[in-house]
C-alpha cells in the first residue's frame, strides 16, 4: 500500500520510487523486465494454443514450416478431443470436484481459523503450527495411508475419494490464510459486538466473515487451483476412464504408449486452465486487495 | 440507569498483578472520570466493568446485582473505544442498530431509535454513510450514537476523543458533557488527561500503578488533594513543589534549599527538622517584598495570564501565574510569596498530605 501512494505522489517522494520517472530509465527499469516476464509467462500459453490448432503433418515438419507458425490451422484436434474421449466429462468431474473441496474445506478452514486466532484456547499457538507443518507434509507420502483409507470406506472410484481427500492440504492451507487475514481484524470490532449482545457464533457471521470477504475469496481461487491440478491422488483413486479429472485424464488417455496425440493434449491442457483464468480475471481485485491490505475502516 | 459497585478488585495478566484493590463506588446518574497515566490499570478497570475482562479478585456489581460471571451482553452496558470500532461494512444506521437487530426489536422500532439518536447527535445527514467516508469527530459521534441507542445501563468510555485534535476535543468534551446532563445515565469516562476529568466529572478517581489514590469531586482534588501523586497530576500547570525540612522555632516554618525560608500556619503531627514537600498552585504565588528569591528563566503571555518559570536560589522550578501583565526580563530576580491559605503541606517520605491545624 505503502508503494501505490508514493506512485500518485512521485513529485513528494523522490527518494522513493522517483526514479522511476523518466522515461528512457523507465523502459530499462520496467518496461523491459515486464517484457521479458510477460513472454516467459505467455509463451507456453502461444505455445499450446498453436499445437492445438496445428495440422500433424504441420507438427513434425520443421523443414517446411516454421514451429513457431500455422499455416493451416484446423479444428481437428479440438473436435477430437470433445467428441471422441471424455474429455467434456473430466471436465465437470473436474468442476465439481474441486468446488465441493473448495467449499468444503473453506467451511472448516474458516472455523479452525477463528477458533486459532481468536478463542484463544490453550495450546491455540502450537495448533496453529500444526496445521502449518501438515501443509508441508508432502501428498507423495499421504496418498499411501489415505488410499487405504479411501478403500476400507468403499470411495476407491468415486468422486469422494478427491472431495474427502484434497481437504487434507486444502485446509491447512486456508487455514493458514485465514488466520492471517482475521488477525488484521481488529479486536475491538469483535468486543464491541459482543457488548452489543451479539454471540460467537453473530460475531463470526455478522462481523467477521463480511470483512473477511477478500481472504476467502483468494483462499476459495487457491484452493480451488490446487484441486483442480492435483494430480497424484487423482490418479490413483479414480480408475475408470469416464471418471477422471482433467489433468489426469488428458494424460492417461491422450497418451498411448509412446504416442503422444499432441495436438488434442494441447488442446485439453488448454481448455483446462480457461476457468480458472476465468475465475483469476473475476476476482482480481479482491484477491490483490488481500494480498496487500487489512481491513479498512 | 444502575450505580455501580466496585469492590476490592484485583486483577492480574498471568504473574503481573495489575490493579491491586480498586474500591470505588458510582452512584445512579453519576459521571465519573477514572484518570491517571497510561498504563496505570484505567482500561482494564473499565473493561471488567464491561465484562471483557475476567475479576481475578473482589466483585463489581452494576444496580444490586453481581456481575463478576455475567456475560457482557447481559450486563446492559454500552462501551465507546478509542479508535470507534464502528463496524466498516455496515452504514451509520446500520451501526448504530446493529445491537437492536440483535434483540429482535421490530425494524419500524429500531429505526426510531435510531432516528432519535441521530437527531440528538447530529447524525441524520449521515446515516447512510460508510464509518470510512467519516471524519474523526463523526466517527466519535457514531460510536456515542451506538450506545445511546440502545440506552444502557451504564455508558463506558475509553479515552474516546484522544484520537481528536484539540479543537474538536474540547468541543466533543463540552458535547458529551451535555449529553450526559439530558441523558442522565450513569457513566464511566476512562482518560489520562486531567483537563478532561476536571471539567467533565461529578467525581473523580485518580489511579496510579493499579491503586485508587484518591476520589473525589473535581474541586476538592484541585483544593485538598490527598498525597503529591494527586497534587503534581491534577492542574495545569502543575502545582510547585519544593523539597525542605520543617521547622519551629517559635514560629512554624518551611526550609528548602538555597536558604528559601517561608513561614507555615502550624500543622500538627508533624515534628521539628522532618521532612516535608511544600506544594502551592501556580496562580496562588504573589509579588511580595518580603518572598522568596526567584530568577526568572522564561515568560509565557498568554493574553488573559502571564506565566513565568523561574527557578529558586536552591536550583528548584517554580511556576507562576499572574493576571496582572508584568513584564519581566530573563534573568531578573523577583520575590514571590504564598497567599497563606492554599499552602499543601506533605509528609517528606510518604508523601501523604498533613492537614494544617487551624
Ligand atoms: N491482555 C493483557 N495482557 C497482559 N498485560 C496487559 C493486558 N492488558 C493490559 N495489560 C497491562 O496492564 C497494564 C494496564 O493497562 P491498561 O489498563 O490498558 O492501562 P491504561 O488504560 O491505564 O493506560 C499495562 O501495564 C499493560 O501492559
Ligand atoms: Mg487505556
Amino acid at each position: 500500500m505503502a508503494a501505490i501512494k508514493q506512485v500518485e505522489r512521485p513529485d513528494i517522494d523522490e527518494g522513493g520510487m522517483g526514479y522511476l520517472q523518466s522515461l528512457p530509465r523507465r523502459v530499462v527499469t520496467v518496461y523491459l523486465p515486464l517484457l521479458v516476464f510477460l513472454i516467459v509467462l505467455l509463451f507456453p500459453f502461444y505455445w499450446m494454443t498453436i499445437t492445438a490448432v496445428k495440422p500433424n503433418v504441420e507438427m513434425t515438419d520443421y523443414v517446411n514450416y516454421n514451429p513457431f507458425w500455422v499455416v493451416h490451422p484446423t479444428l481437428e484436434h479440438i473436435r477430437y478431443l470433445l467428441f471422441e474421449t471424455s474429455y467434456p466429462g473430466w471436465l465437470l468431474n473436474t468442476v465439481i470436484i474441486s468446488t465441493a473441496a473448495t467449499f468444503l474445506s473453506l467451511a472448516a478452514a474458516v472455523l479452525a481459523a477463528y477458533a486459532i486466532e481468536r478463542l484463544r484456547f490453550s495450546g491455540a499457538r502450537q495448533v496453529g503450527l500444526a496445521v502449518f507443518l501438515a501443509y508441508l507434509v508432502p501428498p507423495s507420502i499421504l496418498f499411501i495411508p489415505l488410499s487405504v483409507m479411501v478403500f476400507n470406506l468403499g470411495l476407491y472410484d468415486t468422486p469422494f475419494a478427491l472431495i474427502l481427500t484434497y481437504p487434507t492440504f486444502l485446509i491447512p492451507f486456508c487455514t493458514w490464510l485465514l488466520m492471517g487475514y482475521f488477525r488484521s481484524i481488529p479486536f475491538e470490532l469483535e468486543e464491541c459486538a459482543l457488548i452489543d449482545g451479539a454471540s460467537r457464533w453473530q460475531i463470526l457471521t455478522k462481523i467477521v466473515l463480511p470483512l473477511a470477504v477478500p481472504g476467502l475469496i483468494s483462499a476459495g481461487i487457491f484452493a480451488f487451483t490446487l484441486s483442480w491440478n492435483e494430480f497424484i491422488y487423482a490418479l490413483t483413486f479414480i480408475q475408470s476412464s469416464e471418471k477422471k479429472t482433467v489433468p489426469v485424464g488428458v494424460l492417461t488417455e491422450l497418451v498411448r504408449s509412446d504416442v503422444y496425440e499432441w495436438g488434442a493434449l494441447m488442446a485439453g491442457a488448454l481448455i483446462g486452465s480457461l476457468p480458472v483464468g476465468v475465475l483469476y480475471s473475476f476476482f482480481v481485485e479482491h484477491y490483490v486487495s488481500s494480498m496487500t491490505g487489512a481491513v479498512k475502516e | 440507569m444502575a450505580s455501580v459497585a466496585i469492590g476490592n478488585v484485583y486483577k492480574s495478566f498471568g504473574a503481573t498483578e495489575i490493579l491491586h484493590g480498586v474500591s470505588v463506588d458510582i452512584e445512579d446518574g453519576e459521571f465519573v472520570t477514572l484518570v491517571g497515566p497510561s498504563g496505570c490499570g484505567k482500561s482494564t478497570l473499565l473493561r471488567m466493568i464491561a465484562g471483557l475482562e475476567k475479576i481475578s479478585r473482589g466483585h463489581i456489581s452494576i444496580g444490586s446485582r453481581i456481575v463478576n460471571d455475567v456475560a457482557p451482553k447481559e450486563r446492559d452496558v454500552a462501551m465507546v473505544f478509542q479508535n470507534y470500532a464502528l463496524y466498516p461494512h455496515m452504514t451509520v444506521a446500520e451501526n448504530m442498530a446493529f445491537s437492536l437487530m440483535l434483540k429482535g426489536v421490530p425494524k419500524a422500532q429500531s429505526d426510531a431509535g435510531v432516528k432519535r439518536a441521530a437527531e440528538i447527535l447530529g447524525l441524520v445527514p449521515l446515516l447512510s454513510r460508510y464509518p470510512r467516508q467519516l471524519s474523526g469527530g463523526q466517527r466519535q459521534r457514531v460510536a456515542m450514537g451506538r450506545a445511546i441507542v440502545r440506552d444502557p445501563q451504564v455508558f463506558l468510555f475509553d479515552e474516546p476523543l484522544s484520537n481528536l485534535d484539540a479543537k474538536l476535543r474540547v468541543q466533543m468534551r463540552a458535547e458529551i458533557k451535555e449529553l450526559h446532563q439530558r441523558l442522565k445515565t450513569t457513566t464511566v469516562y476512562v482518560t489520562h488527561d486531567q483537563i478532561e476529568a476536571m471539567t467533565m466529572a461529578d467525581k473523580i478517581v485518580v489511579m496510579h500503578d493499579g491503586v485508587v489514590e484518591q476520589i473525589g469531586p473535581p474541586l476538592e482534588l484541585y483544593d485538598r488533594p490527598n498525597n503529591l501523586f494527586v497534587a503534581s497530576f491534577i492542574g495545569s500547570p502543575a502545582m510547585n513543589m519544593l523539597k525542605g525540612t520543617f521547622a519551629n522555632d517559635g514560629a512554624p516554618s518551611f526550609r528548602g534549599a538555597g536558604g528559601v525560608s517561608l513561614s507555615l500556619p502550624k500543622p500538627p503531627s508533624i515534628g521539628n527538622g522532618e521532612a516535608i514537600v511544600l506544594g502551592v498552585r501556580p496562580e496562588h504565588l504573589r509579588l511580595a517584598d518580603d518572598g522568596i528569591p526567584v530568577t526568572v528563566v522564561v515568560i509565557e503571555p498568554t493574553g488573559s495570564e502571564v506565566q513565568i518559570i523561574g527557578r529558586t536560589a536552591g536550583g528548584e522550578d517554580i511556576v507562576a501565574n499572574f493576571r496582572e501583565r508584568h513584564s519581566f526580563a530573563p534573568g531578573e530576580t523577583i520575590r514571590l510569596s504564598v497567599e497563606p491559605g492554599p499552602i499543601h503541606l506533605f509528609h517528606g517520605e510518604t508523601g501523604q498530605r498533613i492537614e494544617a491545624a487551624r
